[in-house]
């Protein structure tokens, strides 16, 4: 019954204090040698217990900075962040950070990657073991826990990744382009690993793509950034049943809502590229507009 | 009719064709539908197989083209000798591999030459386990800390062109023995490698790590031990490899010029003596001592870094 109504989970008493994240009004400004750069204005957010949120937008908009201020990686210079009403000042334990470079240490192996929050925490040997074994075993991984990370596939990385995050059992989970540098195949399994996982384990998920298909598919909200500086321009509730199958996605609705968020994206896209770069460029060189194209046409 | 008959085995081999192209297509279709949690597992064994295939023979080969190298450079010494070849370099005072090879055997149980190879191994050990001990601790502080990397570096800067054979004079001057001036050139040679292949080693390390740890709560001590050290330790013992090869030169060089025993001596004394087999023979000793040496810190450095380990063995 709590999968069936992701959206409403301050229904649920029990949890409606666990992995509240709320971004207000946020703007982050960095300097650079010559300029001061706004990643990100005045861009305010809520993950609400339990909830998959996805934020969506074109390259360098700052969704990848929003995710690092909320991790504690880096302060915003003004507005609010908090977590269950507990700003944020650092990092933490309580939020469990899922990176696209996978960032395991290649130093241990599968088994101590996953434990070393457990370690951190201070817990005794035989109890992390057992119970980073456990969680490899949900991935599917177990056989691997004693190779290390430059043995195994992207896919297989990344899964360790996400085991690694949740060892901890965090109330939130913030994953920034995880499936970034996956092949498309292992990025539709892993998104089925990770909705499988997310509904176990019933935590607040903030994730970052600039994948449509990957957005409506797992998320509750989305809510699409402006090219920079990085406001939030839309924010679309994700109507489909769960559990959500790979089915769903030639559905009528799901069509529906890739079409409204091309459409979003793609106008955000053209920002970032440039107001050099006009509709009529586009037109006129539709097939030739690569790398190499774009360049020609803004030079020329 | 022949026609007729044509077109029917035509058509019954575009059938045979068809059904063997569906045959061939099942098979493959087959583990794609398969849940794709267990094909990883079958991974594993494969790799096993593939690697306790691949390297016996080629191992054997390796071992082959290395003694061919090794015959090829002894034969041409030989002959080299034996028609006393002169043309620009001569050869007519080098002794000839023989001879050399029967000094060895009458000098290897010598307790004087035993004495010089014990000296120069001590003044190693002694030289560079110092540089270890004082370059990888103060390169991970420079790594880490910006402010005592800008207090410190410039001083370092300064002294680190400075070959360590030009601070024979000054080392002999500044130290109350001959002994603990040529340690001190030795340390010299391997302190400088180090430190800057540590400090390196710390800069290096992928940030992305960094905040991995301390989002999964590590503290600045925790993150020190249990990521800053282990993450640039593939750098610290490159640094240490190169460190002990800048040692020995260091070494032989300050031995030559100020000692009164060890290798570098021997050899140098050997030139002195007219004993020319023993020149050849010191040089030798001196190449597989060095060859030790650095065997030993790869083999401590694949003992420490069991991950580092296994890529080399893949790229190898």
């Amino acid at each position: 019954m709590e999968l069936a109504t992701p959206h409403a989970p301050a229904d649920a008493s029990a949890q409606a204090s666990r992995g509240w994240i709320r971004v207000e009004n946020l703007s982050v400004r960095f300097t650079s040698r010559h300029e001061e750069v706004l990643a990100v204005d005045d861009a305010s957010i809520e993950v609400k217990p339990g909830e998959f949120v996805t934020i969506i937008g074109p390259s360098g908009c700052g969704k990848s900075t929003l995710l690092n201020v909320v991790a504690g990686f880096i302060k915003g210079n003004d507005g609010c962040v908090t977590v269950d009403g507990v700003p944020v000042d650092g990092p933490s334990i309580q939020r469990g950070v899922v990176f696209q470079q996978y960032s395991l240490f290649p130093w241990l192996s599968v088994r101590q990657n996953v434990e070393f929050g457990l370690k951190m925490k201070g817990m005794r040997r035989f109890a992390r073991e057992s119970s980073a074994r456990t969680l490899l075993g949900l991935a599917g991984l177990l056989a691997f826990e004693n190779h290390y990370p430059d043995q195994l596939s992207g896919g297989m990385k990344q899964r360790v990744g996400i085991v690694r995050a949740l060892a901890t059992s965090p109330q939130v989970l913030l994953m920034d382009e995880p499936f970034g540098a996956l092949d498309a195949q292992t990025r539709v399994v892993m998104q089925e690993i990770l909705t499988n996982m997310w509904q176990r384990f019933r935590l607040s998920v903030l994730f970052i793509t600039h994948d449509i298909d990957e957005a409506i598919f797992l998320s509750d909200r989305i809510y699409v950034m402006t090219a920079r500086p990085g406001r939030i321009k839309a924010e679309i509730k994700v109507d489909l049943p769960r559990p959500r199958t790979a089915e769903m996605t030639s559905s009528p609705a799901f069509a529906t809502l890739v079409q409204q968020l091309r459409q979003l994206i793609r106008e955000e896209s053209l920002a970032a590229m440039g107001t050099e770069l006009h509709d009529g460029a586009l037109g006129g060189f539709a097939t030739e507009v690569g790398p190499g194209g774009v360049c020609n046409i803004v030079n020329g | 009719m022949l026609t007729a008959h044509k077109l029917e085995s035509f058509d019954a081999d575009k059938a045979l064709e068809e059904t063997h192209l569906e045959a061939q297509i099942i098979p493959i279709a087959e583990p794609a539908a398969a849940p794709p949690l267990a094909q990883p597992l079958a991974r594993p064994p494969a790799v096993v197989k593939r690697r306790a295939r691949g390297i016996a023979p080629r191992t054997l080969l390796t071992w082959l083209l290395s003694a061919l190298s090794l015959t090829i450079l002894i034969t041409a010494w030989h002959f080299a000798v034996k028609y006393k070849l002169d043309f620009y370099i001569r050869f007519n005072n080098i002794p000839s591999p023989e001879a050399v090879f029967d000094d060895a055997t009458s000098l290897f149980g010598n307790a004087r030459f035993q004495r010089h190879v014990g000296l120069s191994l001590r003044r190693i050990l002694a030289g560079f386990s110092v540089a270890a001990v004082l370059a990888i601790p103060i390169g991970l502080l420079l790594g880490r800390n910006r402010v005592a990397r800008e207090l410190i570096f410039p001083a370092l800067e300064i002294l680190r062109p400075i070959p360590a054979i030009a601070w024979v004079p000054m080392s002999i001057m500044l130290w109350p023995s001959n002994e603990v001036s040529i340690v001190f050139i030795t340390f010299l040679g391997s302190f400088f490698p180090i430190l800057l292949n540590t400090i390196q080693g710390v800069q290096s390390l992928d940030k992305v790590l960094v905040r991995a740890a301390r989002s999964l709560g590590a503290s600045r001590v925790a993150l020190f031990w249990h990521v800053v050290l282990p993450g640039s330790l593939p750098h610290v013992f490159t640094g240490l490899t190169i460190g002990m090869g800048v040692a020995w030169v260091s070494l032989i060089a300050a031995e030559m010029i100020s000692g009164q025993f060890g290798i570098g001596y021997f050899t140098w004394e050997a030139y002195s003596l007219v004993r020319y087999s023993e020149i050849v023979l010191g040089m030798i000793v001196i190449g597989v001592l060095g060859l030790v040496c650095s065997g030993v810190i790869r083999l401590v450095g694949g003992w420490l870094m069991p991950w580092a380990a296994r890529q080399n063995q893949e790229l190898s």
